[in-house]
């Protein structure tokens, strides 16, 4: 028995549109059957999963605070993937803007200095994003070092770093020795976008990410560029954009959105630097720009149902004693199940017997 | 044994993983497939592992089961991939995220239970040799495993048939498809192949190096065997030589770190991930670009017809 895939001759947008949505159905009844395996109930699950962080109005703004970080890294992502660059570092590129903008945030900690603080410090967390992520960008470019390996051992790095640095120089000195620095100023803190309300201005930022993204890919020259450069390499050479150039703009982008991503977090969302301030965002957000079909409004939608299994995860450890790293295979079997779903939409499968066909 | 002998004496244990589930991917690579699931493979083998020789107090089961696991992640890659012919890279990471995650399911109910160290095996009149025959014949049959399977391993891909149509699909599967090659079933079978490794690089993490079982414990592990194959320019002789290079590395800095030199420790623990970057990027400036790489690597395989 063996698989036979053909071309298909024409896409419909239906199955494109549908495809992600089949695979997240996939998806979740391959969980279900773990978690049956694993001698509890799915429907139980489904309802601790979905169906509470949905009705339950604080759980719904911890719906945007979670995908505030998710999306504004899967739309940085995208501008790589689209031009068939990998970078999976996002997650460092993000500890690094965290680190750099939180480093502006501790060096005014104290003094009155006034409003152009927090401004500073979201330029300074994309410009420690973007420096970093243009680290494999320059490898590969300058001296084709495969961007793929060196992005991730970077965040390593990056996380080695963060961790040393509140371990030592900027631990709070009156911290009773935790592994963490002093809470941020009120005026290194991003506020709320309904005073008193959970979720932070960094939803904004990525509701413009979304929008100005959307301008880029569909309406500007640069936009072509990355679609040329990722499906047709050689026709993007003939046309004169040089493949070096692109490169670096969107590891630029990406590491840059990543690290507002972090400082946003940290100032909006934990307000303080610690040992860990992401549970792998920076990872998630590939499965999220997968799912959102690389398209900025579907990268919203896609950050909005993954942050769901981020919630619905800590609640179902809580409530269902289910380790929370079944919402990381989860997201792995995620990702699978669309890059598969891809597949069908272009190719038509069929299933045949051993010496049949060809 | 001196600490000198001591020292030697890790620096092969920390080596071992990384060769043998760098063979593993070397192999799979070497028909054309991008394998990134490496570290989620590695991860469910030491989970499933220990499981298993906890479960049932047997090493020789715990070491099959995570043979076994990583098997069949590789089988679950291998159908998306070739089944689906979807994208190599982005599967792989989904396959390392998914391991990782399902490891930690696995593995929970076995933290905090340890196992008693596998005893040496002694190659009599060989081990008698000063300094080299402690180190490399009074060893773990991991390590003589993971040599045989160098050996054999370049023997299979230079001097049999099934190892050269192996190397010419993963040259061109599209000529190679022309002249009746069976390009996915061999496929198949190396993808299978590089997950029984990276299962067996687990369990000996679990069962051998650590002798207990945490979360993560992996570290990387797996995409440093990624790079190693790269930096062996896909030939397994290299393989061994770049192992035992970043074995070392790592070992070296934890003595440092134990040493406490006033150097930071997450600045020492941070030199492997560094030493790979820096290996790539040397490797890059004397050829000028990656060497060796097969040509289809990566590339999905959908036959014309």
């Amino acid at each position: 028995m063996r698989f036979e895939l053909t071309p298909r001759a024409t896409v419909s947008p239906v199955a494109r549109t549908l495809a992600p949505v089949a695979a997240f159905v996939t998806a979740f009844l391959i969980a279900g059957f773990v978690i049956w395996l694993m001698g509890r109930s799915p429907i139980a699950a489904f309802d601790v999963y979905v169906l509470q962080p949905l009705s339950d109005p604080w759980s719904l703004q911890e719906l945007l605070v979670k995908a505030t970080p998710l999306a504004l890294i899967a739309i940085g992502l995208s501008y790589c993937f689209r031009a068939n660059l990998w970078n999976i570092g996002a997650e460092g590129q993000y500890v690094m803007g965290a680190v750099l903008g939180g480093w502006l945030a501790l060096r005014t900690h104290g003094t009155d200095a006034g409003f152009w603080v927090l401004p500073l410090m979201l330029l300074l967390g994309i410009v420690g994003g973007a420096l970093y992520g243009l680290i494999p960008a320059f490898l590969k470019t300058r001296f084709n070092v495969n961007e793929i390996l060196t992005s991730l051992m970077l965040v390593y790095v990056a996380q080695l770093t963060l961790d040393y640095l509140v371990r030592g120089p900027w631990r709070d000195p009156q911290g009773f020795n935790f592994p963490q620095s002093v809470t941020f100023d009120p005026a290194a803190t991003l506020p709320p976008i309904v005073e008193a309300g959970r979720v932070h201005y960094g939803f904004v930022f990525a509701v413009i990410a979304v929008l100005v993204t959307a301008v880029v890919l569909g309406r500007t020259l640069f936009g072509y560029r990355l679609k040329l450069t990722g499906d047709a390499p050689r026709a993007a050479r003939f046309a004169g954009f040089s493949s070096k150039v692109t490169a670096l703009s969107v590891f630029a982008i990406s590491g840059g959105l990543a690290g507002l991503a972090g400082i946003s977090e940290v100032s909006g969302q934990i307000g303080q630097l610690q040992p860990s301030i992401s549970p792998g965002y920076g990872f998630t957000a590939i499965t999220v720009a997968f799912l959102g079909r690389l398209h900025p409004v579907g990268i919203l939608i896609a950050a909005l149902v993954v942050a769901l299994t981020f919630i619905g995860g800590e609640s179902a450890q809580i409530l269902l004693k289910l380790p929370l790293d079944l919402t990381q295979a989860f997201q792995g079997i995620l990702l699978l199940c669309v890059l598969a779903a891809d597949a069908l939409v272009s190719y038509r499968i069929r299933l045949v017997a051993r010496g049949g066909g060809k | 044994m001196t600490t000198f002998e001591a020292i030697l004496l890790t620096i092969v244990t920390a080596s071992t993983p990384l060769l043998i589930a760098a063979l593993g991917e070397l192999v799979t690579e070497r028909s054309g497939v991008l394998n990134l699931g490496v570290e989620g493979m590695m991860a469910m083998g030491a989970a499933c592992s220990f499981a298993a020789a906890v479960s049932f107090d047997s090493t020789l089961l715990g070491v099959l089961a995570g043979v076994l696991a990583g098997a069949m992640m590789a089988a679950l890659f291998a159908l998306v991939v070739l089944g689906f012919a979807a994208n190599q890279v982005g599967s792989g990471l989904a396959l390392t995220i998914f391991g990782l995650g399902l490891s930690g399911l696995v593995g929970a109910p076995f933290v905090g239970a340890r196992r008693d160290p596998i005893p040496p095996i002694d190659i009599p009149g060989l081990s008698d040799i000063p300094y080299v025959g402690r180190l490399f014949f009074e060893q773990d049959l991991f390590v003589y495993v993971s040599f045989a399977l160098t050996i054999l391993i370049a023997l299979y891909l230079t001097r049999t048939r099934s190892g050269l149509t192996l190397r010419s699909i993963g040259e061109n599967h599209t000529s190679a498809n022309a002249l009746g090659l069976p390009v996915l079933r061999t496929r198949f079978l190396a993808i299978l192949f590089g997950g029984a490794c990276a299962g067996l690089a687990g369990a000996y993490l679990a069962l051998v190096y650590t002798r207990f079982w945490s979360p993560g414990m992996t570290a990387g592990r797996g995409w440093i065997a990624l790079a190693l194959v790269v930096f062996a320019a896909w030939r397994p002789g290299w393989l061994l030589i770049g192992a035992y290079i970043f074995g070392a590395a790592t070992v070296l800095q934890l003595h440092a770190q134990a040493a406490q030199f006033g150097v930071p420790s997450q600045m020492l623990s941070a030199v492997p991930y560094l030493a790979t970057i820096i290996a790539l990027l040397l490797l890059s400036l004397r050829h000028g670009r990656a060497i060796g790489a097969p040509g289809s690597l990566g590339a999905p395989f959908v036959p014309d017809r």
